[in-house]
């Protein structure tokens, strides 16, 4: 039983390490907070004035914002539905017993695995490039024009690749609770008669409700920042068409070496995401507490 | 037992002793990911051969990439870099600062007077040489004389960009797979803008008036920008917008392109029958001037070695970028790889070379065209900046990404012509706004 001299020991052997993290955390924000004031450009060493909101104003008045607000949300939403929805798909069927059951899963589980720029290296030049591509081989077979995926459809095909990459592990996530679903209340539903579908509505999408908590509340934490897809396959285009903030931020911060405008981004970006995961939290925060 | 465990103890000995005979100097050389960059880095046995007590370290990257690292760790004084490729827009903008060294004393034999004056101008700063050319580039059109003739038409000496639109709109056959121009649409102001502004200079219009004002409601720009648009619509590639310098390159060498306005360095890799598909086949031409002009457009870029101020091994890292920038390098390639292939634009005695002209068809377009670049006085307007395919200034890389965006954007078919003019007049109108301008 700790005594209260044990535990005030205890919280001081403990503060450095919290201290540490505390700093590890503090630290970056802060200067990016005090960066994003400054009229900073990495060019023109020497000439950082204090500007104060003036970032702010040129970061939300510029061309790209809204866009880029707009595919952020775009990105995440589509993602997720196509996720959370195959996911669920795919681990009803793998749920099922058949012959190769174990490759199965490993091929179904495999995309996860790959890096995030591999992957769009692979599906921009061998998948979906307009001339030398799978598929644009695949249309001239059927007599079709090549479809210029990146150019007429770049948001789209970007959230193609990240549901790929992203789609095993809602997979595997909805997998593992579908196989902890009670079996015996599954032939009592199927004894009184209920469909295979009404039993996938009342008894399989309940029980996997707490699952997709998880998979919507960590895939969202990474998919606002997805970044490596984009700067591979769009690189943001054509025009701002597949540009989301994270995208925004690095083409400020990194290709015009504005650090003053980069910083207001970031804190923005920071901002929007809090409020997009509080939104979240509200919204399904409630299976967590069942 | 006793001998042999003596000589067993000598071994850490002999070790050490073999460790400081060959302390060797680690430097970090950061390159972009083009053809000759990569020879280099294929023929360094020699360099280790003459210097064994250096050792290179290579960072190997593409065009933005590079540009974006190099630029982060030299303004941040990062030092990780003993070497630096860099273009003629960064060297004099960046010697200003005191980001590099000069470059003196490069070697008895590095004949420093043979660097083409137009190329070594652009390096030279207060009298000083703060980068050594390794190859230098202007633009030119390369086409495929076989599709040409097949077109019915023949090159003019000097081509317009009419001649240029009829000759593309004969030698399409998308069902084959051949479209009449290749032309760059990635956005970036390395990428399309080089292409766009260089064209735009033809056209005799110009990025800013004397008072700083951009020019994109002009004329001039609407005229680039149709002819731009319509030659790619009409006779590019499928997925364009995506393309920069090496899509092209592999586009031309696979036999899709009729016409390409583009570097001069590329002309070696076409016309290299191991590369290219097509080698036997390639003519040059002047870059495209409008009617009755005389402005070719055509850019100067090189490729450059610095040594960033930072750089503590500053000794090694010149040992190296005389090695690499040397008349011995050039003897060396051409022993390797054949004399073709050497990395060109940047000696007068290259292009005096008999045996170079004599394999190298494109060799005397390319003098013709680095020497006709005008980078003090790019357009036939009056400017108040210098720069062929770039405007010298530091916010240039800010509003030519912008730019080359919303150009790109018209060019996938989200936006026509007029919006992106308007656009890119707003925000460039912004950028030199809260840059200051005119200073």
């Amino acid at each position: 039983m700790a005594t209260q001299a044990s535990r005030t020991a205890g919280r001081l052997m403990l503060s450095p390490a919290v201290l540490l993290l505390f700093l590890w955390m503090i630290v970056p924000l802060g200067m990016t907070i005090y960066f994003s004031f400054l009229r900073f450009n990495l060019l023109m060493p020497g000439t950082e004035t204090f500007t104060g909101l003036e970032n702010y104003y040129y970061f939300f008045t510029d061309p790209a914002f809204w866009p880029a607000l707009t595919n952020t949300l775009v990105l995440v939403f589509a993602v997720l539905a196509i996720t959370v929805i195959g996911g669920t798909g795919l681990a009803v069927l793998l749920d099922q017993p058949m012959w190769g059951q174990g490759i199965v899963r490993i091929l179904v589980i495999a995309p996860f695995f790959v890096m995030p720029s591999v992957s769009a290296l692979v599906w921009k030049n061998m998948l979906m490039n307009p001339v030398n591509g799978l598929f644009a081989a695949a249309a001239h077979a059927l007599g079709l024009p090549a479809f210029d995926f990146f150019a007429d459809a770049p948001m789209a095909s970007i959230v193609a690749i990240v549901a790929w990459q992203w789609l095993p592990f809602a997979t595997l996530i909805l997998f593992t609770a579908i196989q902890s679903l009670d079996r015996e209340q599954m032939e009592a539903a199927e004894m009184d008669g209920a469909g295979p579908i009404w039993r996938f509505v009342h008894l399989t999408v309940p029980h996997l409700m707490r699952a997709m908590t998880v998979v919507v509340l960590i895939q969202t934490i990474f998919l606002l920042s997805v970044f490596a897809e984009i700067l591979v396959t769009t690189n943001g285009g054509p025009g701002t068409a597949s540009t989301t903030l994270t995208f925004l931020v690095y083409m400020q911060s990194m290709l015009q070496f504005d650090v003053g405008l980069g910083s207001a981004g970031g804190i923005v970006a920071v901002i929007l995401a809090n409020i997009v995961a509080i939104f979240l939290m509200r919204m399904i925060g409630k299976n967590l507490e069942g | 037992m006793t001998v042999s465990f003596r000589a067993l103890m000598g071994v850490p000995l002999l070790l050490a002793f073999a460790g400081t005979a060959s302390a060797e100097t680690t430097i970090t050389v950061a390159t972009v990911n083009n053809g000759d960059m990569i020879r280099m880095q294929r023929l360094m046995p020699d360099f280790y051969a003459k210097h064994p007590d250096i050792k290179v370290e290579w960072v190997t990257l593409e065009e933005n990439v590079l540009r974006q690292r190099v630029t982060t760790d030299i303004a941040s004084k990062g030092g990780q870099y003993d070497v630096l490729t860099i273009g003629n827009y960064e060297v004099p903008i960046w010697a200003k600062q005191n980001w590099l060294l000069p470059l003196e004393n490069l070697g008895a034999d590095y004949d420093q007077a043979d660097l083409l004056p137009q190329v070594a101008q652009g390096l030279t700063v207060d009298g000083k040489l703060y980068a050594v050319p390794f190859y230098a580039e202007s633009s030119m059109l390369m086409y495929r004389t076989d599709l040409l003739e097949k077109a019915g038409l023949k090159m003019p000496e000097n081509p317009d960009w009419a001649f240029i639109t009829e000759a593309a709109a004969k030698m399409t056959d998308k069902g084959a797979g051949v479209y009449g121009m290749c032309l760059r649409g990635k956005a970036g102001w390395g990428e399309n803008m080089a292409f766009l502004t260089s064209m735009n200079n033809s056209m005799g219009g110009r990025w800013f008036d004397m008072e700083w004002k951009p020019q994109f409601d002009s004329a001039e720009w609407k005229k680039t920008l149709d002819t731009y648009l319509k030659l790619m619509t009409e006779y590019g590639p499928p997925g364009a917008s995506s393309n920069g310098f090496n899509e092209n390159l592999a586009l031309f060498q696979t036999g899709k392109c009729g016409m390409w306005i583009d570097a001069t360095v590329a002309a070696s890799f076409i016309s290299n029958p191991k590369e290219s598909k097509v080698a036997d086949k390639v003519g040059f031409a002047p870059a495209p001037v409008r009617e009755g002009g005389k402005n070719h457009g055509n850019w100067l870029w090189s490729w450059n070695l610095a040594i960033p101020a930072t750089s503590s091994k500053a000794d090694a890292a010149k040992t190296f970028v005389a090695w690499a920038t040397s008349p011995a390098y050039t003897a060396l390639v051409a022993e390797k790889d054949g004399i073709a292939n050497v990395p060109p634009g940047t000696r007068t005695s290259l292009y005096e070379n008999p045996e170079y002209l004599k394999v190298a068809p494109f060799a005397k377009m390319t003098l013709t065209a680095i020497q006709s670049a005008n980078t003090q006085h790019p357009s036939d307007q009056d400017v108040p900046y210098t720069g062929g395919q770039f405007v010298a200034i530091p916010e240039f890389q800010a509003i030519g990404t912008t730019v080359g965006q919303q150009f790109s954007a018209a060019l996938a078919g989200r936006s026509s012509a007029a919006q992106a003019l308007t656009a890119a007049q707003a925000l460039t109108s912004r950028e030199m706004t809260r840059a200051g301008y005119p200073k």
